[in-house]
């Protein structure tokens, strides 16, 4: 079973090809996070058990294959059928039994559980037309929704380990590094430093004795493209590391991930158990004379974690504190030693580069941000879910021709890039090409890949609180102007969205923000002042209406907001009446429905559920203003 | 041995100084809170903050970097006092002031940078410690280890092990000597030593009858240094008695 020669590999990757080829048909069942959630385990026992009572019906060659995320979390749990191509969505167990007959005996489409496209209404049979994917181009994704993660022979039939082949039998680690410096590939994890001169750096460094660390610690909210490739394709991680592993020289590796990603783990450690059996890790890798493991560490759930000089911290065995970097962890990083730290998309990108060549990859993307870069799409969009697009792509065309546009067709605000260190990009910048210099230049950041798409009836003062307080829970509280300094901007902002706002309240954000920036200890109290720079940027006038008028623009901040409803258009549907947790809203159905102010409590939840949408807010001090009249 | 320049002024220090050592040697003052010469630099209070500039920067190129934990280089620049230096020193005592506008030490600070009550919400429960790590970094030091940090962010404490009395702990009060504000409370008689909520019995000297150590603190510096144990539960006064009885016996040799 051990591959110990290139012939060897050759071979085995060869008949892994034919024995998929050699399946007729096969079931994708996504049976990432999301679509689990959606009960996507029952649908792949179901297919398995449906096919294996008509096995017997000679016709019928099945194979149903669990796979990693196919993206589009928003429609799960998704079924793809190949060869031909057709992507079922929201299938549940009860309709396996119907795709079996119809489609994959009968060769029939089953009309109303395809993809139905949310503008023209039209339904769309194949995978590869739906927007959402036709406009995606896949790299460290690749294998993604398309492999069994638990199989490395199916990896390895998809091209896994191919690049880990060429380089180590008919390239030299320098000529590895040479690769990866044509490929212009920067790392994926936020700062975006170029992947080649730190390992440049690291090699540089003195000593025999070096690491090279991936980083999984994914941890913004609304980011889960890490998980997805870690949990959809491991070996493409491991491949990226003993790749680099092999360019750096090193001998020890380990993949730091989250407890909270419970998949994550369990299909690396699946992983890297299959290709130490196949000799993929450990001593004389695929007989090449070079030997290097991996082993995996699993995070606490610190955010701070995520940070390079704490995450080397915490693999040490002590508290997850960041320390100063004066000295580059390339020279002096965990124990001490030479250590390269890379991201998960990073390292998944890595045995691509190789295996088709660094100028294929600069080919794409923009002219200092070169590639493609996956993106984890989520808040008010149609379309939510796993995306990856050649840098510069404009945000345009990821919110309304992938995403689909905002939904219920309600006006876009915002996008807010970069997870919490990251900013808020305003309606006027859709057509920003997405790259890292121009998130920056926008204020915002490329981060970790998360994107929320925020609505008109998004409060931005509402919104950097959130992020805020999410930092502040987050802060290790080492140094004092990440640890205080968050604590009293979530104090500024609790006063300004309950009214209390007093004038300078904006000028002290600002000078608060100033001083977290230049005296934070690591990048986590650097940057946590950018949700709030960007708000107070492009949306300032609603701090100032927060604060004079005390009024909430978007109508989201409840100690500002109050609710009624329009006569005009109220047709008694009573469905407000239901929604309303307080009972605050009174009418009988078919009749004009009133709420009493006095009861309501402002949140919204009418609003939210009306058909007919003739709910309004107002500001809740005109209402203070008419009792004193 | 590398040559800097600190506002304005040549210094040549060690090659392994750090940029406070290089501004201190120049006669220039640069306040600390969680510095102390004989432990590790650790970079968290950041009230050393300093404006840097490396050889072949660009000229009005600064990054702001704390100087306890900076390492020299030829030819770096150095301001210890420009505007933003100050402005982001004074945002990290008016923090400090609202966590501990009661702690005396950071009043003055504070009052030092023109700050005379803080612009942020007062801690509604203060106390005076300002994190600083001091008291932690020394027990770690001395080999014990018996308190740390707890919790995270605003939350994060200084505490024993379960907020109990710490087993490791050895009563040797460096946390409480330390503390730059005085917030470790510890009682100390002849008889007892309290701290950490955790009692000791102390150590007597034969001869003079005072107590010098705890039985705890005594057998791990015995143990540490090799030197035997009777060393360290003999008073300061017995000392002085036995070498002045030394120099007593010593006859000068013409």
């Amino acid at each position: 079973m051990r591959i110990e020669s290139k012939d060897r590999f050759e071979t085995l990757r060869a008949q892994a090809r034919e024995s998929n080829a050699s399946r007729m048909q096969q079931v994708l069942v996504c049976c990432g996070t999301g679509c689990l959630a959606w009960g996507s385990k029952k649908v792949a026992e179901a297919f398995a058990s449906e096919i294996a009572k008509r096995s017997v019906d000679a016709t019928v060659d099945l194979f149903v294959k669990s796979t990693g995320c196919h993206g589009f979390c928003e429609r799960g749990p998704l079924v793809a059928l190949q060869p031909s191509g057709i992507l079922y969505t929201k299938v549940k167990p009860n309709r396996v039994e119907e795709i079996v007959e119809t489609t994959l005996i009968g060769g029939e489409v089953i009309q109303n559980l395809l993809y139905k496209e949310p503008v023209s209404g039209e339904r769309i049979a194949q995978y590869d037309e739906i927007p959402f994917y036709k406009n995606q181009v896949r790299v460290a994704m690749r294998n993604i929704g398309r492999i069994d993660p638990t199989s490395i022979l199916d990896a390895i039939a998809e091209g896994a380990y191919s690049g880990l082949a060429r380089a180590l039998f008919e390239m030299t680690p320098d000529e590895v590094l040479d690769e990866v410096e044509i490929s212009g590939q920067r790392g994926r994890g936020g700062a975006g430093f170029a992947t080649a001169r730190k390992w440049r750096s690291c090699k540089a460094a003195p000593g025999d004795r070096r690491f090279v660390l991936c980083n999984g610690d994914e941890g913004d909210p609304g980011a889960f493209k890490d998980r997805s490739i870690m949990e959809g394709d491991p070996h493409s991680v491991i491949e990226g590391i003993i790749i680099g592993a092999y360019a750096l020289g090193a001998h020890e590796g380990w993949i730091y991930v989250r407890d909270e990603y419970p998949l994550a783990v369990v299909n690396l450690g699946i992983a890297i158990a299959e290709a130490r059996k196949y000799g993929l890790l450990g001593q004389n890798i695929m007989g090449s004379g070079f030997d290097f493991d991996i082993k995996i560490s699993r995070g606490g759930g610190a955010f701070v974690c995520g940070e390079s000089s704490a995450l080397m911290r915490s693999l040490e065995g002590k508290t997850g504190e960041p320390r100063a970097k004066y000295v580059h962890s390339t020279e002096k990083g965990l124990f001490d030693l030479p250590t390269v730290l890379n991201n998960v998309e990073t390292w998944a990108g890595i045995g691509a580069i190789i295996d088709r060549g660094g100028e294929w990859f600069a080919s794409m993307g923009t002219e200092r941000s070169k590639g493609t870069k996956a993106f984890s799409l989520v808040g008010k969009v149609k379309n939510t879910g796993l995306i990856e697009l050649p840098m510069g792509t404009t945000l345009r065309h990821i919110i309304y021709d992938i995403g689909g546009g905002i939904l219920n067709d309600r006006p876009f605000k915002a996008v807010q890039t970069g997870g919490p260190s990251g900013g808020c990009v305003p309606a006027e910048l859709l057509d920003l090409p997405v790259d890292f210099e121009e998130l920056t230049k926008a204020g915002s950041m490329m981060g970790s890949g998360g994107m929320i798409v925020m609505d008109d009836r998004t409060c931005m003062v509402d919104v950097s609180r959130f992020f805020l307080a999410f930092l502040e829970e987050e802060s290790c509280g080492k140094c004092t102007p990440c640890r205080e300094g968050l604590h009293q901007m979530v104090q500024i902002y609790d006063r300004l969205i309950a009214g209390d706002g007093v004038e300078g309240d904006i000028e002290l954000i600002e000078r608060l923000a100033a001083g977290m920036q230049l005296g934070s200890l690591c990048e986590l109290g650097k940057s946590a002042p950018n949700p709030v720079l960007s708000t107070l940027r492009y949306f300032r006038s609603e701090y100032e209406a927060h604060i004079r008028d005390k009024a909430c623009p978007a109508g989201i901040c409840r100690e500002l907001t109050a609710y009624e409803i329009i006569e005009e258009g109220c047709d008694g549907c009573h469905v407000c009446f239901k929604a309303c947790p307080v009972d605050a809203i009174e009418g009988v159905v078919k009749e004009l429905h009133i709420i009493h102010q006095d009861a309501c409590i402002s949140c919204g939840a009418c609003f939210d559920v009306c058909p007919t949408n003739t709910i309004r807010t107002f500001p809740k001090i005109e209402l203070k203003k008419a009792e004193v009249v | 041995m590398p040559t800097l320049k600190i506002n304005g002024r040549r210094v040549t220090v060690d090659a392994d100084a750090t940029i406070l050592d290089a501004v201190r040697a120049a006669g220039v003052e640069v306040p600390t809170l969680c510095h102390f010469d004989g432990l590790e630099p650790w970079g968290g209070c950041r009230l050393c903050v300093v404006d840097m500039s490396q050889a072949g920067w660009e000229d009005d190129w600064f990054k702001v970097v704390t100087a306890c934990n900076h390492p020299v280089d030829e030819g770096m620049t150095v301001v210890t006092d420009s505007e933003r230096i100050i402005e982001t020193r004074r945002v990290v005592l008016d923090l400090l002031l609202a966590r501990c506008p009661e702690a005396p030490l950071i009043q003055e600070l504070a009052r030092d940078y023109g700050i005379e009550e803080t612009s942020y919400t007062p801690n509604p429960e203060p106390d005076d410690c300002i994190l600083c790590g001091l008291c932690t970094r020394v027990c770690d030091h001395i080999g014990v280890s018996a308190i740390s940090s707890a919790d995270r962010g605003w939350g994060r404490e200084i505490a024993p092990p379960f907020h109990k009395p710490p087993p490791d702990c050895i009563g040797c009060l460096a946390c409480a000597e330390i503390c730059p504000t005085d917030c470790i409370p510890y009682e100390t008689s002849n008889i007892r030593r309290t701290i950490w909520g955790k009692e000791f019995e102390m150590l007597r000297d034969p001869k003079t009858g005072e107590a010098v150590i705890t039985k705890e603190q005594a057998e791990h510096f015995a143990e540490r240094s090799g030197v035997p144990i009777t060393y360290f539960e003999t008073s300061d006064t017995s000392k002085r008695r036995q070498m002045a009885s030394t120099f007593q016996k010593l006859q000068v040799v013409k």
